[in-house]
C-alpha cells in the first residue's frame, strides 16, 4: 500500500516537472508583462524539436557518446530555444506594446505565433512522428517495491534546481528586483534608468530556456515527437500556472505538481478517458473557492 | 417610409434570392454551405463579442457552448424524428419535424446557455486572466465529458442528422437548412443589437468599463453577468445545432480550443464591442478559409502571419470599436445602431 503511494507519488512528480517547468515560463512573461504567452506551450515543442536535431547531430555526425551529446544538448537546447522566444517577442509583441495596443491583441498575436511555429513545423518536417534517440541509458531501480528510473530523478531534481534558481534570479538579483519593478510600475520603471526592453527579453530568455529544458526532458522521457505535443501540454501548463496564482513563481511551480498529481491520481484510480474532465473540475473548484488562486495575491480595486 | 423599412426589405430581399438560388440549384451545393458556415461563424463570432467586446470579459471556451448545442439538437433531432440504430424509431412521427426543427435548434441553445453557468457562476468572484482559464477549463470539461458518453458515440461521434433534414424535404421540398441558418443568424444579430442597445446592456457596457464603479452606481453586476454569459452561451449554442445539421455529423474533437481560437481570432479581427465588426469579420475569415483551401497545411501558417501583419498595422481590430454606419455616415438614414 505504501509502495503504491510513492510509486504514484514519484510518477506525479515526474509528470508534474514538465508542467511546473513550462508554467514557470508562462508566470515569467506574465508576471512582468501581464501578457498570456499563448505560443509558450509551442516553444516548449520547438525546444524538443531542437533537442532532437542537434542530439541527432552529435551522435550521428559526430559520433559523441551519449553522455557527450546530452551535456552538448542541453545548454544548446536552451541556447536555441530562448532565441525563438526572443525573436518572436522582438517581431511580434514588442511593436505591438510600443503601440499600445489594447492587452487582449497581444494575445491573439501571440497565439497566432503557437499556430504559426505548429503548422510551421508541419510543413517543414512533415506530418510522420520523430523518435528522439536514447542518450542515456535508463536504469531502473526497485526500492522496497517502488520502481523507478534515473531519467525520473533526474526530471524532478532539474525542476526543483530550476525552481530554486529562478526564485534566486527573481528575488536576489538585480536583474529580477528590475523585473519585480517593471510588475509593480510599468510608467516609472523607465524614469528610474532601467532599460525596459532588455529585461523584459531576458523575462524570455529565461522562459523560453525552460520550455526548452522541458523540451529535452520530456523528449528522453517519451521520445515521440509531433507537432501538436505543445499545444495540449501548454494549455495545461497554463492552467496549472494560473491555479498556483498567475505571476508567482511558488504558484507556478506548486501548480504544476498539482495539476500533475491530480492527473496521475485519476488515472490510478479512474478509467484514463476520465484524466481530463476530472482534472479540470478539481481546478475549476479550486479557482471557484480561491480566484487569484494558491499563491495570487487578491487586489483591492480603487476607482 | 422608405428609408424606415430599406433594412427589411433588404433582408427580406436576401433571403428570398438564397432560397430561390439554393432551390434552383444555380449554385453549387459547395457554395452554399460556404454561405451557411458563414452564417454559423456570424452567429458565433457576434455572440462572443457580447462576452468579449461588449461585456469587456476574456472568455476563450466559446466551442465549448457550440458543442453542448450541437450535440443536445442532433440528439433530440435523431430521437424524435429519425430510425436510428441507437434511439430505435422515431418518437413522433417525421411530419412533425418541419414545426418542431426550429424548436430543437433553441432547445439546443437553451442548453448552452445552462453551460454557460459553469463560467457565469465562477465570474462573480473571478475576474481577468483567472476567469480565461474557467473558459478554457470549462471547454475541456464539456468537450471530455461528452467523450466519455459512449451512449452518443463518444469521440467517435454522433451522426444521423441527415435523416432530419430528409424528413423535412419529404414535406415540402425547399431547401431548409439554409432558410433556418439565414432566420437564425437574423435572429442572432437581432437579439444582440437589442441587447446591447437597450438599458440592460448599458449596464453590460459600464461593468466593461469599470466593474466596481458599476456596482456602486446600484448595477447588478452579478446579474447582468449571468445573463449576459448566458445568452452569448445560448447563441453559441444554436450556432452549434445549425453546425452540426449542416455537417450531418458531429465529434466532440471537432471543438476543441482550436475552434474557440477561430471564433476569437473573428472577434478581435472585427474589433472589440463593435456588431459589424464581427459580422463583417466572420464573413471575411470565412472567405479567407476557403480562398486559401488549396494551399492546405500552408494554409495555417499564412492565415496566422495576416493576422499578425494587421494587428501590427490596425491594433484595434479592422472596425475599432465603431459600428458601420459610423464609418459611412450615410448609412445613418437607413437604420441607427443605439
Amino acid at each position: 500500500m505504501l509502495a503504491t503511494i510513492i510509486q504514484n507519488l514519484i510518477n506525479a512528480l515526474q509528470w508534474g516537472s514538465f508542467y511546473a517547468l513550462i508554467a514557470l515560463g508562462y508566470t515569467l512573461v506574465y508576471g512582468v508583462l501581464t501578457l498570456i504567452n499563448f505560443a509558450h506551450g509551442d516553444i516548449f515543442m520547438v525546444g524538443a524539436y531542437i533537442a532532437f536535431f542537434v542530439a541527432t547531430f552529435c551522435l550521428a555526425t559526430i559520433g559523441l557518446p551519449g553522455w557527450a551529446a546530452l551535456i552538448v544538448t542541453i545548454p544548446l537546447t536552451m541556447i536555441l530555444t530562448s532565441m525563438v522566444g526572443v525573436a518572436i517577442e522582438r517581431i511580434a509583441y514588442r511593436p505591438l506594446r510600443r503601440k499600445g495596443a489594447h492587452r487582449l491583441y497581444v494575445v491573439i498575436t501571440a497565439l497566432m505565433c503557437g499556430l504559426i511555429l505548429e503548422h510551421g513545423n508541419l510543413a517543414l518536417l512533415g506530418a510522420s512522428r520523430k523518435a528522439f534517440p536514447s542518450l542515456i541509458n535508463e536504469q531502473v531501480f526497485t526500492v522496497g517495491g517502488v520502481t523507478f528510473t534515473n531519467l525520473k530523478i533526474a526530471v524532478i531534481a532539474s525542476a526543483i534546481l530550476v525552481f530554486v534558481l529562478l526564485q534566486w534570479i527573481v528575488t536576489k538579483t538585480r536583474v529580477g528586483m528590475a523585473m519585480r519593478a517593471i510588475a509593480y510600475d510599468k510608467f516609472a520603471v523607465p524614469l528610474m534608468g532601467i532599460p525596459m526592453d532588455n529585461i523584459i527579453v531576458a523575462t524570455f530568455i529565461l522562459g523560453s530556456s525552460m520550455a526548452g529544458l522541458a523540451g529535452i526532458l520530456f523528449a528522453m522521457s517519451y521520445p515521440i515527437l509531433e507537432p501538436y505535443m505543445g499545444a495540449l501540454i501548454g494549455w495545461k501548463a497554463f492552467i496549472a500556472a494560473v491555479v498556483g496564482g498567475i505571476g508567482d513563481i511558488r504558484g507556478a511551480f506548486l501548480g504544476g505538481f498539482l495539476l500533475g498529481a491530480v492527473e496521475i491520481l485519476v488515472v490510478a484510480f479512474f478509467p484514463s478517458t476520465l484524466r481530463d474532465l476530472i482534472a479540470f473540475t478539481v481546478l475549476l473548484v479550486i479557482l471557484a473557492f480561491r480566484p487569484t488562486g494558491l499563491f495570487g495575491i487578491a487586489k483591492t480595486t480603487k476607482i | 417610409m422608405f428609408k424606415r423599412y430599406s433594412i427589411h426589405t433588404l433582408l427580406v430581399s436576401m433571403g428570398g434570392l438564397l432560397i430561390y438560388v439554393a432551390y434552383e440549384e444555380m449554385i453549387s451545393l459547395y457554395i452554399l454551405s460556404v454561405l451557411m458556415f458563414m452564417g454559423v461563424n456570424i452567429i458565433l463570432s457576434t455572440s462572443l463579442n457580447l462576452v468579449n467586446g461588449y461585456m469587456g470579459e476574456f472568455s476563450c471556451g466559446h466551442a465549448g457552448f457550440m458543442c453542448v448545442g450541437a450535440y443536445v439538437s442532433s440528439v433530440l433531432g435523431v430521437w424524435l424524428f429519425a430510425k436510428d440504430k441507437v434511439f430505435g424509431p422515431p418518437l413522433i412521427n417525421p411530419d412533425y419535424a418541419l414545426y418542431l426543427f426550429p424548436l430543437i435548434i433553441l432547445i439546443g441553445g437553451f442548453a448552452a446557455a445552462l453551460a454557460g453557468l459553469l463560467v457565469a457562476i465562477p465570474s462573480y468572484k473571478t475576474r481577468g486572466d483567472y476567469l480565461a482559464i474557467i473558459t478554457i477549463a470549462a471547454n475541456y470539461i464539456i468537450i471530455s465529458a461528452i467523450e466519455n458518453l459512449d451512449s452518443i458515440g463518444g469521440s467517435r461521434g454522433f451522426m444521423g442528422m441527415k435523416r432530419v433534414i430528409t424528413a423535412m424535404e419529404d414535406i415540402a421540398y425547399l431547401p431548409w437548412m439554409p432558410i433556418w441558418v439565414f432566420a437564425f443568424t437574423i435572429f442572432c444579430i437581432w437579439l444582440i443589437r437589442r441587447y446591447v442597445s437597450s438599458t440592460f446592456g448599458k449596464g453590460v457596457n459600464a461593468i466593461c468599463q469599470d466593474e466596481v464603479a458599476a456596482e456602486i452606481m446600484s448595477v447588478n453586476t452579478n446579474k447582468i453577468k449571468t445573463i449576459t454569459f448566458m445568452v452569448s452561451s445560448g447563441l453559441a449554442g444554436i450556432g452549434g445545432g445549425l453546425f452540426a445539421y449542416i455537417l450531418g455529423y458531429v465529434n466532440p474533437g471537432s471543438f476543441n480550443i482550436l475552434k474557440s481560437t477561430e471564433v476569437m481570432v473573428m472577434v478581435y479581427l472585427g474589433g472589440m464591442a463593435s456588431l459589424s465588426g464581427s459580422v463583417l469579420s466572420a464573413i471575411f475569415f470565412t472567405i479567407l478559409l476557403e480562398v486559401l483551401r488549396p494551399l492546405q497545411i500552408i494554409k495555417w501558417i499564412v492565415i496566422p502571419l495576416m493576422l499578425i501583419i494587421v494587428m501590427q498595422f490596425r491594433p484595434e481590430g479592422l472596425m475599432g470599436s465603431r459600428e458601420l454606419s459610423d464609418i459611412f455616415p450615410w448609412m445613418k438614414r437607413f437604420y441607427r445602431f443605439k
